[in-house]
């Protein structure tokens, strides 16, 4: 139906989605002590620029002009290596999240995704898992007790969970039948006959339990509270990254929060309907039919409606990452590693089975 | 053993119920807890904008009072260094030349009178010592911060109050319970 976007237009898309996630991981350190003060009854940063909106440029200010530490017997190649492999993952994996439904100038139509492949899933999963050789390395070659303790907590955990999310995911898998998280966003769609219709489409409907796995498995594998052990501060100073400083600090940080960007995206698209809302398609057919309006420009009104209403979502997602880190304290290490193997994986695997059973019986589809 | 309060809560062990176990309940009790303060009142005070309420009673910075004839009052008789706790008072006495009736009231006069703020600890001992009602401390305003140590050392020239009866401050002498009532109703509705 649609030819496969031109090179340019990836191009431009996968820049503004490159572009996007930066802004949005900048502003989410400012949304983090915002929020951090709103639940414990203060007000955050509010000195500079209006509401303290130039948070974020004077801490990136701070970070460029920080000294440019090597701790002695580091592995310098390593060192600088590690920062920059985290940052890398971490952008990577937005490449195949499709933010929107396709929109047409002409006769050409383009998807507004970076790439659309039929392994999006696999490929998300492959880059994030890759994100623990960042925090890895990283606490390798700072030659410091306290990092490497930080960074084989956070390979142990990323490995721990990423089966249990795993085997959450294929659950969704099973209902969806492909890996394509265009077609997975498409198949929640619906031309609704009644009000709520269309979230009912939605794969948290049908995956209630598969939706918890993922989202505490999410937590884990983005090193937040309550699975921060990684930089647990109380017991290893600053975990992977306690040797670093300046610019490169700020990468592990940054990439934090892209991945938690990436990861409410994911879950948005996986379980919440991605760029779909109610009525959409309604609002579609009564814009061409009684409003005069062509239908290629209808359904590209719609197709914003529903990347502005996605990012309604990956927002609401953030905001919930950051209200449980204030929130809840730090698990202990062997009650994570319990939580993980014995309960989260067995769940899942109940979660397949009962999928299995629902789907042969044809009560979901 | 006699309680002490009634408010002392029970506490048995026992295993956990399936709810308990799950987490889930009391993550959601948390968060609920955590979602009521988002909304609640800030207790923070965004300070150079705005400014806690003074107590009607508030001892702040210190003023060197004149008569109603706008002469100064301090004939530096060295009671209010003496009643100081802190020692942070100082002065320098001299005697009144002609032509200078205008400036001050008694022939003895405080050339130089130096509050040092870092050393204060507004105790206001030296109001209650000055006999000629000249040195009282004002219920608006506190020693701001500065940059320097010597810049705390208060001269003269920002202890003495205006020659200008409308420029002077509101706090004259001790107020009546009626002053500071309408002195404290004056400041919650537009803090200094």
């Amino acid at each position: 139906m649609i030819e496969l976007p031109a090179l340019g237009w990836q191009s431009i898309v996968i820049f503004v989605v490159f572009a996007v996630s930066l802004l949005i991981a900048t502003y989410c350190t400012y949304a983090e002590r915002v929020i951090a003060a709103f639940l414990q009854d203060r007000v955050g940063p509010d000195r500079a620029g209006p509401y303290g909106l130039a948070q974020p440029l004077a801490d990136a200010v701070k970070m460029f002009t920080k000294e440019e530490f090597f701790p002695g017997g580091a592995n310098k190649a390593l060192f600088v290596f590690g920062p920059c492999l985290a940052m890398i993952t971490a952008l990577m994996s937005s490449a195949v999240i499709p933010f929107g439904n396709n929109i047409s100038f002409g006769n050409n139509a383009f998807f507004l995704q970076g790439i659309e492949v039929n392994i999006g899933m696999l490929w998300v999963f492959g880059v994030v898992s890759l994100g623990v050789y960042g925090v890895m390395i990283g606490g390798w070659a700072s030659n410091n007790k306290f990092s490497l303790l930080g960074a084989i907590r956070a390979a142990s955990q990323n490995i721990s969970y990423e089966l249990a999310m795993g085997l959450s995911l294929i659950a969704v898998l099973m209902i969806s039948g492909t890996l394509s998280l265009r077609e997975i966003t498409l198949q929640q769609s619906s031309e609704g006959a009644f009000v709520w219709q269309d979230i009912f489409n939605w794969n948290i409907m049908k995956q209630p339990l598969g939706f918890i796995i993922f989202l505490v498995c999410a937590f884990a594998e983005t090193n937040r509270t309550p699975f921060d052990l990684p930089e647990c501060e109380t017991e290893l100073v600053g975990g992977y990254h306690t040797e670093y400083s300046s610019m490169k600090l700020g990468l592990y940080l940054f990439s934090e929060y892209v991945n938690i960007f990436v990861v409410s995206a994911v879950m948005s698209v996986l379980y919440f309907g991605g760029f779909n809302f109610p009525f959409q398609y309604e609002l579609r057919d009564w814009l061409a039919s009684s409003q005069g309006w062509e239908l290629a420009s209808a359904q590209n009104l719609i197709t914003a409606l529903g990347t502005l209403l996605l990012f309604g979502k990956i927002f609401a997602f953030i905001f919930f990452f950051m209200w449980i880190r204030w929130t809840l304290p730090r698990f202990r290490y062997d009650q994570l590693m319990r939580l993980g193997w014995t309960i989260l994986i067995p769940l899942a695997i109940f979660n397949i089975l009962l999928t299995g059973g629902l789907i042969t019986f044809g009560v979901i589809k | 053993m006699q309680p002490l309060t009634n408010r002392a809560k029970k506490l048995e062990k026992k295993p956990m119920t399936l709810a308990e176990r799950a987490y889930l309940p009391a993550i959601f009790q948390g968060l609920s807890i955590t979602m009521r303060h988002f909304f609640m009142k800030k207790a923070t005070v965004r300070y150079p904008e705005e400014v806690r309420p003074f107590s009607p009673i508030f001892r702040g910075l210190h003023i060197l009072k004149r008569d109603e004839q706008g002469r100064e009052r301090c004939t530096a008789c060295g009671l209010c260094a003496v009643a100081c706790p802190a020692e942070a008072i100082t002065m320098v006495a001299g005697e009144r030349k002609k032509g200078e009736e205008g400036l001050y009231r008694e022939e003895k006069y405080a050339i130089s009178y130096e509050v040092n703020m870092l050393r204060c600890i507004f105790c206001g001992l030296c109001e209650e010592a000055c006999p000629k009602a000249a040195v009282y401390l004002q219920a608006d305003k506190m020693a701001p911060p500065r940059f320097e140590r010597d810049e705390f050392i208060y001269g003269k020239d920002r202890l003495v109050e205006p020659v200008d009866p409308t420029k002077r401050s509101e706090r004259g002498i001790q107020l009546t319970p009626e002053q500071a009532e309408a002195l404290r109703n004056k400041m919650v509705q537009q803090p200094a």
